[in-house]
């Protein structure tokens, strides 16, 4: 996929805000700043524990619009019905979306819908786009970053790839692990109205969080390195993995947050983390370093050392 | 008892290694383990980095889904094109490359290929699905094996009849015999599978020690089981003594599971198999017995392509343990984890993948 | 080859059980272990236990990784 966005959607849509390939693209117009951003959802099954289509297309693109440093504001939906689909079911996606977006204080302002024969669309696509104003508090640091910094995490990761996984039922396991699909808006901006320097933020979303601290460091002449010991994961997820060969690093949060803060600030930036209810679990899982530029390296909890890529392709339990 | 944290204990760690180090064997040694889930072991605890220079960790012909050639793949390909036909498989082979596809691409192009993580979870969607022929593919060695043939076993008592099996099960013994007298091949101690010999004991393994001289010790799965093996291994290396012993006593009985070996001798008859990188080794293989044919789903007739392997893959070496992976001119260029040319890059069991995962970092060392 | 965890054997009826490690359970088969009984560690393979976890085994081995190192040469 990151193929076919760089030899073809960058080659015909030439912008320099679509080239930085960010999680938002930051715009100014008529003097003021503005993020803008958008995102389509086709998770299956439609209803999983802890969320639906409908909290996750919400969240999704609050999310990528607070980790830019802009507070969300005005939301478009975009819906793809499969024709047939449960009209109940409907009902409840649309009433959780609208729940979400009152709890993240953003207003759904334009929609479209579209219904498709049977077979054409598995059950639902939404797409959400997103706008929202700069900066949500202090903003984002233009500070570059630097050997020294600290990576925090907002929490265990790993929980919604695991409920995913879990109510596909082909895998037979039961564990009671629930998405932790939320809007982070408010996190975030508890983060940025305080003292610590944040330069830069993600949502490990696909992917997991190995693939945004490999997107940080691409081409830099920085590294990473983050201590296997110190990572919040569930045990529950812990157990899944294991069971089923994954790597928990690989699977996706849609509630979280992973965060570079300057060095000397990172136990400040804890603690205000700590003080949310989002962010109880939070924790400094490692630093950015001077050497392995270029790569995110994981001291394993045995005392090894080795480099961490991304997952490829499609997440496959293992026999073997 | 947790998720083997004991196990991890890295101050244990680097005691046994220190212990390894003691010893000051003079001479290079090269350990072979012939297990896939000991090298994933090894690259996700980064094992190499506790051990001191003189020691060589290779890894041999121990991944199911690498010995296999494309011909198996093929085969299921063809047999997914059918209509009708639902191939049930394990997740390790969905990306494996074919001759010219993986199942991942036929599912792409319509056929149905579904993942379970068990044979009897397959058996149990077949029930359900009477509509569809499923083929089950049987890859893995006697660990798998006995699972399979319990679900074999299931299935002809209580059906249904619209399950099929197709064979790429493998015995390990024949192949070691045929690894260990291979010209090219140098080891020095080997790291035997943990779980295989949970299944078949340790008799069928004393053959290494009589007649190749070459130490073995059986494995557990956690990083300090395979340290304290490579110290078991290095100990009977300094003190020149070839013996079978067992690391694993927790879990591996020296006479084996007997349910486990009783249901595979009565489902299933050693037959010829062919091993990429070996050819055909002889009794390597388990079809089905001829009480069981009838589940075996090469009795669909089906047309698959000539077999062809990837121009340039060098997998067959690398499971001989005579070719490391980065000597390999695709490796890490035309072949990645995420485009694998061949068997041994698509999975971190595979002996490429490991390699390439585990690459040091610029600057180090 | 071959992923095997230990898995506790919470309960057990007739041919099948449920294992349960790190809070996850499933069903586990226990046709090639049929004298596991519920409360013991059985290794789980595709959700087949293949083996009964030996407790006692399991303890000796730690000990003895323990003691390695203590007797100074």
């Amino acid at each position: 996929m990151r193929r076919l966005i760089r030899d073809l959607f960058l080659r015909y849509f030439d912008s320099p805000e679509l080239a930085k390939l960010a999680d938002a693209a930051l715009l100014t117009s008529n003097g003021s700043r503005m993020a803008f951003t958008t995102d389509s959802y086709v998770v299956k099954p439609l209803e999983f524990p802890g969320g639906d289509i409908g909290r996750l297309c919400i969240c999704g693109t609050v999310n990528d619009l607070a980790v830019m440093g802009a507070w969300p504001q005005y939301l478009s939906i975009g819906l793809i019905i499969e024709e047939g689909l449960d009209l109940r079911l409907l009902e409840r996606i649309v009433a959780s979306a609208a729940d979400t977006a009152n709890l993240a204080g953003v207003k759904i302002v334009t929609g479209d819908t579209k219904v498709v024969t049977r077979g054409e669309c598995d059950g639902l696509f939404i797409n959400t786009a997103g706008i929202g104003a700069c900066p949500l508090g202090r903003g984002l640091s233009e500070q570059p970053i630097e050997p020294g910094d600290a990576i925090l995490v907002s929490g265990t990761l790993g929980d919604h790839g695991v409920a995913i996984l879990n109510a596909r039922a082909s895998l037979g396991l039961d564990a009671a692990v629930v998405s932790d699909c939320a809007p982070l808006n408010g996190l975030i901006a508890h983060l940025l109205h305080g003292p610590p320097t944040v330069k830069w933020m993600r949502d490990p979303t696909r992917g997991g969080a190995a693939s945004v601290l490999i997107e940080l460091v691409d081409s830099q002449s920085f590294g990473v390195l983050i201590r296997e010991e110190d990572i919040p994961v569930k045990a529950e997820v812990l157990a899944v993995c294991e069971i089923l060969g994954f790597d928990p690093l690989h699977l996706a949060s849609e509630g979280k947050v992973v965060i570079v803060a300057k060095g000397e600030d990172a136990r400040m930036a804890l603690q205000l983390l700590k003080q949310h209810p989002l962010g109880r679990d939070a924790a400094i899982i490692g630093e950015v370093t001077s050497d392995g530029a270029g790569a995110v390296r994981l001291q394993t909890a045995s005392g090894g050392m080795r480099r961490l890529l991304r997952p490829t392709g499609e997440l496959l339990p293992r026999i073997c | 008892m947790s998720a083997g944290s004991a196990y991890r204990n890295p101050h244990l760690m680097r005691k046994v290694a220190n212990e390894i180090k003691r010893l000051r064997i003079d001479r290079p040694i090269r350990l072979m383990e012939v297990c896939g889930g000991h090298t994933e072991a090894i690259y996700r605890f980064a094992l190499r980095d506790l051990l001191p220079d003189w020691i060589e960790l290779t890894s041999g012909p121990g991944c199911p889904v690498c010995v296999t050639p494309n011909g198996f793949i093929d085969h299921a390909v063809a047999l997914a094109r059918l209509s009708g036909v639902t191939i049930a498989t394990f997740g390790d082979l969905v990306r494996v490359p074919g001759s010219t596809q993986s199942l991942a691409q036929i599912r792409a192009r319509g056929g149905d290929v579904r993942v379970f993580y068990s044979p009897m979870d397959a058996l149990y969607w077949t029930r359900q699905h009477p509509e569809r022929t499923v083929v089950f593919l049987g890859i893995g060695f006697e660990t798998t094996a006995c699972t399979i043939a319990a679900v074999v076993q299931e299935c002809a008592r209580d059906g249904p009849a619209n399950f099929r099996m197709l064979s790429a099960l493998k015995t390990m013994p024949c192949a070691l015999a045929a690894l260990l007298s291979a010209p090219d091949v140098h080891i020095d101690g080997l790291i035997l599978p943990g779980h295989v010999t949970t299944v078949t004991g340790m008799a069928d393994f004393q053959f290494i020690a009589h007649r190749f001289a070459v130490p073995c010790v059986v494995s557990g799965f956690e990083p300090l089981d395979l340290m304290e093996t490579i110290l078991m291994l290095c100990r009977q290396i300094n003190e020149g003594r070839a013996k079978v012993e067992n690391q694993y006593l927790r879990v591996v009985r020296s006479e084996g599971n007997l349910h486990a070996q009783k249901a595979i001798s009565r489902v299933f008859k050693s037959c010829d198999m062919e091993w990429r990188g070996f050819g055909s080794i002889s009794l390597s293989g388990l079809s089905l017995a001829d009480e069981f044919s009838y589940l075996d789903a090469t009795h669909i007739q089906v047309e698959v392509e000539p077999i062809r392997e990837h121009p340039g893959c060098r997998c067959g070496e690398v499971l001989r343990g005579v070719c490391r992976p980065d000597d390999c001119a695709l490796f890490a260029t035309a072949c990645t984890p995420e485009e694998p040319c061949g068997a041994c890059m698509v999975s971190s069991e595979g002996a490429c993948a490991a390699v390439y995962h585990f690459a040091p970092v610029a600057d180090e060392r | 080859m071959c992923l095997a965890l230990p898995m506790k054997l919470l309960s057990r009826s007739g041919d099948w059980g449920i294992g349960e490690i790190g809070g996850v359970r499933r069903q586990v088969m226990l046709t090639l272990t049929p004298e596991a009984n519920v409360g013991q560690y059985v290794i789980v393979h595709t959700g087949y236990a293949i083996e009964i976890l030996d407790e006692d085994e399991a303890e000796r081995t730690m000990d003895l990784l323990d003691k390695i190192g203590a007797m100074e040469s």
